[in-house]
């Protein structure tokens, strides 16, 4: 059976999303799997505090959320990126926002390194 | 008896799906994708297929880390558009074919593979996008679907060669159904693409193109490849690709090879092949 990972080679900037990363982002994934619901949507953009209250996330969590720092709630909470993208959606906040963040750059920067921009 | 007339590989960018909703198919940075799916169409059109067996990975609409089954199949007479968290698309519910759908359950699982069966199942991009390149939508979906949703966003995913042999196994569930069924099968997902990390936005046209190449010529190098190798390539969430495995895998030895295409304006290799039987 051929080894499927070797964790003596750490990927450059990367996050391998596996069962270590999932149990300790289980709370924010499971938050932000909650915006599939409109209703949910809603809450969340009418009160933002008290919605975060409903599902006990932490005061890490809160706090990276109120500063939109999705680096923090992805690197730093176990936050997957198809689930932080449905956070997203209720920030304003879109994949490449997101992206550029992660990578350090402005979303200007970003956009800079990409061949057909056009197409986002 | 049913038989398998052809097989897809496509790439499920979810932002092709608003370009579709927003009719923007003709924007500059978008017109040499969807160029591309324009004699995918008609070939499909001229193959007609009565069943579209769609190999995908559902990223959080009806599937949540709770209970992410590694293998699951559709079995229901219809199947609603999910919400990802950005509102339902306007399209149409797709029509199923649960007595087949539960045909393939019961081969699969007796030749081991075994599936969780999903009497209810909202799809989502993953499925949708290479449904809407590749199938009109109005007045109706001209395909009934069977879902075949696997496990690649949270490891430990199937290995490649499994979802390869996955593929086979569809073959084999397939071809003994005594309905007369024409069935196309479509993997979908990556080429190359990385979403999180400082590595964000990571392509690999080459390993991309190679693997077009492979996947034509000689499938089986490529059910060696590991995840920690295509992720180390060709970027975390590039490991879909082992989905289009499935999909060749399903397929006969030597499938004539009748259209391929490759673009990366932004942060994903999207790939086009299409076989035919």
């Amino acid at each position: 059976m051929a080894e499927q990972r070797d964790r003596s080679r750490q990927i450059p900037g990367t996050t391998v999303f596996d069962g270590a990363v999932s149990r300790q982002g289980y709370r924010i994934n499971k938050f932000a799997m909650s915006f599939t619901q409109p209703e949910n949507r809603e809450a969340f953009m009418a009160d933002e505090e008290a919605y975060m209250e409903k599902w006990g996330l932490s005061e890490q969590e809160r706090q990276f959320l109120r500063d939109r720092d999705y680096r923090g709630l992805i690197d730093e909470c176990g936050g997957n990126i198809y689930m932080i993208m449905k956070l997203g959606v209720c920030t304003g906040d879109g994949l490449y926002h997101i992206g550029a963040q992660l990578r350090g750059q402005t979303f200007e920067e970003f956009m800079a390194t990409r061949g057909a921009a056009g197409a986002r | 008896m049913a038989k398998i007339v052809g097989g897809i590989g496509s790439s499920h960018v979810p932002s092709i799906g608003k370009v579709i909703d927003m009719g923007e198919q003709d924007e500059p940075a978008w017109k040499p994708l969807f160029d591309a799916y324009v004699p995918v169409r008609g070939w499909l059109e001229d193959l007609k297929p009565d069943i579209a067996i769609v190999v995908y990975n559902d990223h959080g609409a009806s599937m949540f880390f709770d209970r992410y089954p590694t293998f699951a199949i559709g079995a229901a007479d219809t199947y609603a558009i999910g919400d990802e968290g950005w509102g339902r698309r306007p399209l149409p519910d797709l029509p199923g074919d649960a007595e087949f759908s539960w045909h393939l359950a019961e081969s699969l699982v007796y030749d081991e593979f075994d599936m969780t069966v999903c009497q209810e199942l909202s799809v989502e991009h993953g499925f949708l996008v290479p449904m809407n390149l590749c199938f009109p939508h109005e007045p109706a979906w001209p395909v009934a679907v069977v879902p075949v949703a696997v496990n690649v966003i949270q490891h430990p995913l199937p290995t490649a060669l499994r979802c390869w042999k996955l593929g086979q196994a569809i073959r084999r569930a397939v071809e003994s159904c005594p309905r007369d069924l024409r069935v196309v099968i479509f993997g979908t997902g990556g080429l190359s693409h990385q979403l999180n990390g400082t590595r964000f936005g990571h392509i690999n046209p080459e390993f991309d193109n190679r693997f077009l190449d492979l996947l034509a010529d000689d499938p089986m190098q490529l059910t060696e490849m590991t995840h920690q190798h295509i992720m180390e390539e060709a970027g975390a969430e590039a490991v879909e690709i082992i989905m289009w495995l499935t999909m060749r895998g399903a397929l006969s030895a030597d499938p004539i090879q009748v259209h391929r295409n490759y673009y990366a304006p932004m942060t994903t290799g999207m790939g086009l092949i299409a076989f035919e039987e």
